[in-house]
């Protein structure tokens, strides 16, 4: 077939790309020359938008031992071991096939960690949805969650935590991401630069299909009516493959015969073999008839940018095939060498003996588009005035109830019932935590983890919202004792090419940056999910953080539930009474302008480290952050988790006890203490200049507020619990 | 006492089994499915997972595998046998025990603490067992235990039911069974009960910060029965 401009826009270039393309070649591509061009300079393997952005983050720390660039971000836990972490995104395609979509985005990210060597430890999610009363949601949902579990499960890693929204901004485009831990020693890390010449390059696990072919140019584009037609770029996962991948290639990895290694993710083998060449600044040449194939006659084309899973490309060290082959032959997998290393810094294919590809790396890599699109800057909305007109026949009881079972704080049970989460014996905080929790295998170090993102925060005022979801992120590990190491950041928003959603990106990125750099708490790895846009409708922009800490004895780690009868409850930080964008103002008032609660940085960090210096004195019996519906959610689930009840103090401030009790102040937690050292707690506390309250303390059952309102435990934990089950099972 | 754990391409609690049976005092060795020999052992476990990817059915290709052999001869000349989650439905598939399991009643996969009343506890594996109703954890996608009445009516005849759902109190009702499992069955045993198969995980439940002890109770019980 000749190629022309008009094959190359079907190929989602664009016109200037495809004559940059002629230029760089000094010629035509051929077809194949351009799929893999299409594949390589498409948004989700470019990042031609986002690049220029995200060069701001930091991304380095004394923790750090591998920042973002490779297949995943590492960090030092101590004693040899590191944690290697990333999430991606699977959104495009758990649209159009809710459980292969997000069956092959949990495929995908654990290859990226065990990829650099490591056993994955702990799986976690974000997922998000659009309104509950969506014609779509519900089979969406449930597709999603047993593909995460029918992937996970499989595999044997548990699923320790995760994120699950409701918003009707995803009623055409659900995001999906998923976050993987892994465990490794420091000296057996392995990364993707290739090095060396006529070295072998080795194509091992599942055998190459037709499925999945423009799988990342169809993440690089909108939706239109005609979706459904995109189902076959939608990739089919099989676990099963990957758990015997996984085993066989940490066996390889065991000796020293790998000099690279990376597994065939978005554009497969196409940016695999480019990758690892353009990282060692070295040539590559493949002959494609002995790349496994599950279908006969195959073309370049489809081998070169098919994207079936479970395949992982590796060079090798002379002399170590026939070794390497025994063990792939142990685990029934393919092994096929299909090429070398060269010095011509070119990648070559060949097919049936004539060169059917020949392309300078740099052009594919260096020489990709870098776009500095146009954006605009959000404007900070204003401030609504409450009174107490707004909470005229408002009753507590009603409301905590309500929020209660509003379907982005109601337990999410249902959910991750599927998941797997015990598996391997060292899960020590399950979902449903503020950070679940893994020990680490054999020692008394813990690892703990989140996902967090906040888009209605987000989408009211992007600056605010990216460091609201790092503080976010910071606040839930400390809850649980851990030391907040990294972030990886999954970055959902709209098209690029408008100027108000490319704003949100640029805004909310340097949001996440800001609190970050402040906090110590550096970005190690990421990805980025434009074009989450259907029919001119774009998603609230949603930064998903995935946040890493470690505890040094995993004994001391905190738990949410109240635990004694008398002991004193105090709320850490200063509660001023930010009711705008609270779920209180949108759900109950049905206010929805106004700015999101501002973020302290100076508060949030000495109100954080004061909190993991009680908890490591031994003072914090529980803790909880608080986040959606203010210091009454965070009680009272804290209340439900341990079926007990709490008597609150009579509190004057603010306007009333709604604005006390339902503000979304940032920078504040829930702690328990027990009475006898409420004295030294204090001392504490006012030395290290920190706000905080005393709300009450711990009862056998039932939430007293005030004279008038009781509300008793077992009513609120029926709020909580039903409705996800009463939606899914109806 | 020496233990044997057979891993299968695809299964994933052979780790967690071998850990709780050193904890608890085996003498553990990992055992691959090619190969054809058993070591000496007193217990044989066949691991959780998703043996061979539990395509066809679940279970159904490990029960044609290589060591398969050796296993089963061990358990028809008395050697204690243990299967459990995907081991259970391979002891179903190689005919060691009666019945099928079946894909759970909501068609969900479930991953939860559960209660099981101990049925018969005249044998190797629940003798002198301190509690008869245990907190374990269960994992999966096909438990929902089913079989023929002819088979029924040897199971009862034969006392072979080892563990029913439950609640907390022992009573065996329908709500407190998570997968539609007839008669709340949890876990079965051979005629000559020196093969247990059961749905939920003992070695999840072996210290204090995972989801509970119970687990531990029962390894303890067992090891000791077998001194």
């Amino acid at each position: 077939m000749e190629v022309n401009e008009n094959i190359a826009l079907e190929h989602g270039l664009n016109k200037p790309e495809y004559k940059k393309i002629c230029e760089l070649l000094k010629r035509t591509p051929n077809i194949t020359e351009l799929g893999i061009f299409s594949a390589m300079w498409n948004e989700h393997c470019s990042y031609k938008s986002s690049r220029l952005h995200l060069k701001n983050l930091p991304t380095k720390g004394k923790k750090v031992i591998q920042g973002p660039g490779e297949n995943a971000g590492v960090i030092d836990i101590g004693d040899d071991d590191a944690i290697v972490f990333k999430i991606e995104s699977h959104n495009h395609p758990s649209f159009i096939e809710p459980y292969q979509g997000a069956a092959t985005g949990v495929g995908g990210i654990m290859r990226d960690v065990f990829t650099m060597g490591a056993r994955p430890i702990a799986n976690l999610n974000s997922i998000h949805f659009g309104s509950p009363q969506h014609k779509k949601t519900k089979n969406l949902l449930r597709g999603v969650v047993q593909g995460i579990g029918g992937y996970g499960n499989c595999i044997g890693v548990p699923t320790i935590g995760g994120q699950t929204s409701f918003d009707e901004s995803y009623n055409g485009n659900i995001l999906v991401n998923a976050m993987t831990l892994g465990l490794v020693k420091k000296n057996k890390i392995f990364y993707s630069k290739a090095a060396g010449i006529n070295k072998p390059v080795i194509y091992v696990g599942s055998k190459t299909g037709r499925d999945g072919i423009h799988g990342a140019s169809m993440a690089s584009a909108v939706f239109d009516e005609k979706i459904e037609e995109k189902k076959p770029t939608v990739q089919v996962g099989d676990p099963f493959t990957e758990k015997l991948l996984l085993e066989a290639c940490l066996e390889l990895m065991e000796g020293d015969s790998i000099i690279s290694i990376q597994d065939m993710g978005a554009a497969g083998l196409t940016s695999s073999s480019i990758e690892m060449a353009s990282k060692g600044k070295l040539g590559i040449e493949l002959n494609l008839n002995k790349v496994p194939c599950r279908e006969s006659n195959m073309t370049p084309y489809e081998i070169m940018l098919s994207e079936s899973q479970e395949r992982m490309l590796i060079v090798l060290e002379n002399g170590k095939e026939k070794d390497a082959k025994k063990i792939f032959d142990k685990w029934n997998l393919d092994f096929s060498i299909i090429g070398k290393t060269t010095n011509s810094k070119k990648i070559e294919l060949f097919y049936d003996d004539k060169k059917v590809a020949e392309i300078p790396v740099d052009t594919l890599v260096e020489n990709s588009p870098m776009y500095d699109r146009k954006w605009k800057k959000a404007k900070l909305p204003k401030k609504n005035k409450f009174s107490k007109e707004n909470f005229k026949n408002l009753k507590i009881g009603n409301v905590l109830t309500k929020l209660l079972s509003n379907p982005n704080i109601c337990n999410k049970e249902w959910i991750w019932e599927q998941y797997d989460h015990t598996v391997m014996g060292d899960t020590i905080q399950k979902p449903g935590s503020d950070s679940g929790i893994v020990r680490v295998h054999g020692s008394d170090k813990a690892v703990a983890a989140t996902v967090d993102s906040s888009a209605v925060y987000c989408f009211a005022h992007p600056l605010t919202g990216g460091k609201q979801v790092v503080c976010e992120s910071w606040r839930n590990l400390i809850s649980v004792g851990a030391e907040p190491i990294a972030i990886t950041n999954c970055l959902n928003f709209g098209n690029p090419e408008k100027d108000t959603n490319m704003g949100e990106f640029v805004e909310c990125v340097q949001g996440i940056g800001e609190a970050s750099k402040y906090l110590n708490f550096p970005v190690v790895s990421g990805n980025v999910s434009f074009y989450n846009e259907t029919k001119d409708k774009g998603i609230k922009p949603t930064p998903a953080i995935g946040g890493v800490g470690l505890l040094k004895n995993f004994k001391n780690m905190i738990t949410m539930d109240f635990k004694k009868v008398d002991n004193i409850v105090l709320v850490i930080g200063k509660t001023e009474g930010s009711l705008d964008q609270s779920i209180f103002a949108r759900e109950i008032l049905n206010i929805k302008n106004g700015p999101p609660p501002e973020i302290n940085l100076f508060n949030e960090k000495n109100n954080g480290e004061t909190v993991l210096n009680l908890i490591k004195k031994k003072f914090i019996m529980s803790a909880h952050d608080i986040s959606l519906g203010g210091i009454m959610v965070a009680i009272a689930k804290m209340c439900i988790k341990a079926k007990k009840g709490i008597k609150l103090k009579k509190t004057n401030q603010l306007i009333n006890q709604f604005q006390y009790l339902f503000s979304e102040d940032q920078g504040r937690y829930i702690v328990e203490i027990e009475k006898d050292k409420f004295q030294e707690v204090k001392e504490i506390l006012n030395k290290s200049s920190v706000h905080y309250d005393e709300l009450g303390h711990i009862l056998d059952k039932d939430i007293i507020i005030d004279d008038k309102t009781k509300l008793s435990i077992d009513d609120l934990v029926k709020s909580n619990y039903t409705w996800l089950k009463g939606y899914m099972d109806k | 006492m020496n233990s044997s754990v057979i891993i299968f391409p695809g299964s994933n609690c052979d780790r967690d089994m071998a850990v709780a049976l050193k904890k608890f005092g085996f003498k553990n060795k990992m055992v691959w499915h090619n190969d054809a020999e058993l070591p000496k052992s007193d217990l044989v476990v066949l691991p959780g997972g998703f043996s061979y990817g539990d395509y066809l059915r679940c279970g159904s290709m490990a029960s044609k595998s290589k060591i398969i052999h050796s296993v089963i001869k061990f358990a028809k000349s008395g050697g204690l046998l243990l299967g459990i989650c995907n081991g259970f439905q391979i002891l179903t598939e190689t005919e060691l025990l009666p019945g099928v399991l079946l894909k759970n009643k909501y068609s969900k996969f479930i991953c939860k603490n559960v209660f099981v009343k101990i049925n018969n506890s005249e044998n190797k594996y629940f003798k002198n067992i301190k509690k008869n109703i245990l907190e374990l954890h269960i994992a999966h996608n096909e438990g929902n235990f089913f079989c023929s009445n002819d088979q029924m009516k040897e199971i009862n005849d034969n006392n072979q039911i080892a563990v029913h759902y439950c609640s907390q109190n022992g009573e065996i009702e329908d709500s407190f069974n998570p997968n539609g499992a007839i008669k709340n069955i949890a876990g079965l045993f051979n005629k000559e009960k020196n093969i247990l198969g059961m749905m939920p995980h003992p070695e999840r439940m072996i210290d204090n910060y995972l989801s509970g002890e119970d687990g531990s109770i029962f390894f303890q019980n067992l090891i000791n029965n077998l001194k």
